[in-house]
């Protein structure tokens, strides 16, 4: 199974990629949305892509409707990371075409509980 | 603090008298975590002075309240996969088959606690099976619990709580953001009848009869004759081809043999044709 991390934060990269590593994940990641359409396009198709909202050059949402507006990765499941506070931004991620989110601070059963949600086996 | 025998050991009989919950030596901790907060709310120095009142009368609102604080809650969205799966793919295909003249069906939550389980259930009926709409469909859930059921009414649910087992399509779909809470739609609040019942009480009679019966994680707490008499009686509210389903750790095995499995991974139950 592989995951592709999108997150300008060097803390949330790193958490992210040892939890999903731990339920055996092989973990690609970028800083902005577009090196993540980069990496798509270097790297084999991820089964689940974990996407921040707010980041340099090209955030969560333009990030999102580029990778629904392409067939390659039109079912390609997407994770919106988000906090408390930006729930409204989940309504509008969910719009362009993200299927779940994961709310700051998470622990691996978060992940784990949404993967399931999601139907993606663990790795 | 903790709490005195004869305090425990009068809890522990009120506790079953009342609710048929079993309250084993060596549950003090649980007295004392669940009852201390009672206790200085009703303005009781202590858990003491609260199991005193208590001895005056089991039938007050302290007694309620007692009851409410002791009884364990937990629950969550779609909590387990298999029974949701397994009333997706099979049991309401089949239900609303063996119905498709009549076009009624009844199902009952029968250990509702905060709502959780009864709303995942309409909220993947209106998913799934939209042409249910056109059907009489009556949805009924109970608990012994009236906290429970107030918060059930509310619909009312912390982000925390959405953030477990929720699909986020059908949060956005069918919640409304309070403040920092969420609650439910009106539509799906009013489309479930919400009542006090007591599974180990004697009220079986004002029962009608089901298709499908929820009663998961709630027989847990209960000895041997009291589930006996329970399952004994869910017999009689099912539907001869209607559907029960227990909390996936547990079974009917060795306790009513009249039911047979259906569907072991998502507990689910079918009585044996006589
Ligand atoms: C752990 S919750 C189960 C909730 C839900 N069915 C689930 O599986 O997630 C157990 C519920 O059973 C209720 N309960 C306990 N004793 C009961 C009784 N004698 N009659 C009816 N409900 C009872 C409690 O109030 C509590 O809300």
């Amino acid at each position: 199974m592989r995951a592709l991390v999108v997150d300008d934060s060097a803390v949330i990269r790193t958490v992210l990629t040892r939890i999903l590593a731990g339920l055996g994940f092989e973990v690609v990641s970028a800083v902005n949305g577009k090196e993540a359409l980069e990496k798509l396009e270097v790297c084999k198709r991820p089964d689940l892509t974990l996407v921040d909202w707010n980041m340099p050059e090209m955030n969560g949402y333009e990030f999102i409707r580029a990778v629904r507006a392409d067939t390659r990765w039109r079912d390609m499941p997407i994770m919106m990371v988000t906090t408390e506070t930006e729930m409204e931004q989940v309504v509008r991620a969910l719009a362009a075409g993200a299927n779940e989110y994961l709310m700051k601070p998470f622990t691996p059963e978060m992940v784990q509980e949404k993967l399931a949600i999601l139907g993606i086996a663990q790795g | 603090m903790t709490v005195q025998a004869s305090d425990f050991r009068f809890l522990a009989d009120f506790m079953r008298d009342a609710a048929a919950i079993v309250l084993e030596p060596g549950k003090e901790y649980l007295v004392d975590s669940r009852l201390a907060p009672v206790a200085s709310q009703a303005g009781f120095s202590g858990i003491s002075a609260l199991v005193q009142e208590l001895r005056r009368s089991t039938h007050s609102p302290l007694a309620q309240k007692v009851i409410d604080a002791m009884t364990t809650n937990e629950t969550s969205f779609f909590r387990d996969a298999a029974p949701y799966q397994h009333l997706r793919k099979a049991v309401l295909p089949a239900l609303i088959e063996a119905r498709r003249n009549e076009r009624a069906l009844s199902i009952w939550c029968a250990a509702a606690s905060s709502g959780q389980e009864p709303y995942s259930m309409l909220m993947m009926m209106r998913e799934e099976f939209p042409q249910l709409a056109n059907w009489n469909v009556r949805f009924l859930a109970t608990d012994i619990s009236q906290e429970m059921l107030q918060r059930c009414r509310a619909g009312t649910y912390s982000q925390l709580e959405v953030n477990r087992g929720l699909p986020a399509p059908l949060l956005v779909k069918y919640f409304t953001k309070r403040g920092i809470d969420w609650q439910i739609d009106e539509r799906l609040r009013s489309a479930i009848e919400w009542r006090e019942f007591n599974l180990a009480g004697r009220a079986w009679l004002g029962l009608p009869s089901f298709d499908l019966i929820m009663l998961r994680n709630v027989m847990i707490y209960f000895d041997l004759q009291t589930k006996r008499s329970i399952l004994a009686n869910m017999r009689k509210v099912l539907r001869p081809d209607g559907y029960l389903f227990l909390g996936t750790a547990e079974t009917t095995l060795n306790i009513d043999e009249r039911f047979q499995s259906e569907q072991a991974q998502s507990s689910c139950y079918r009585v044996r044709a006589a």
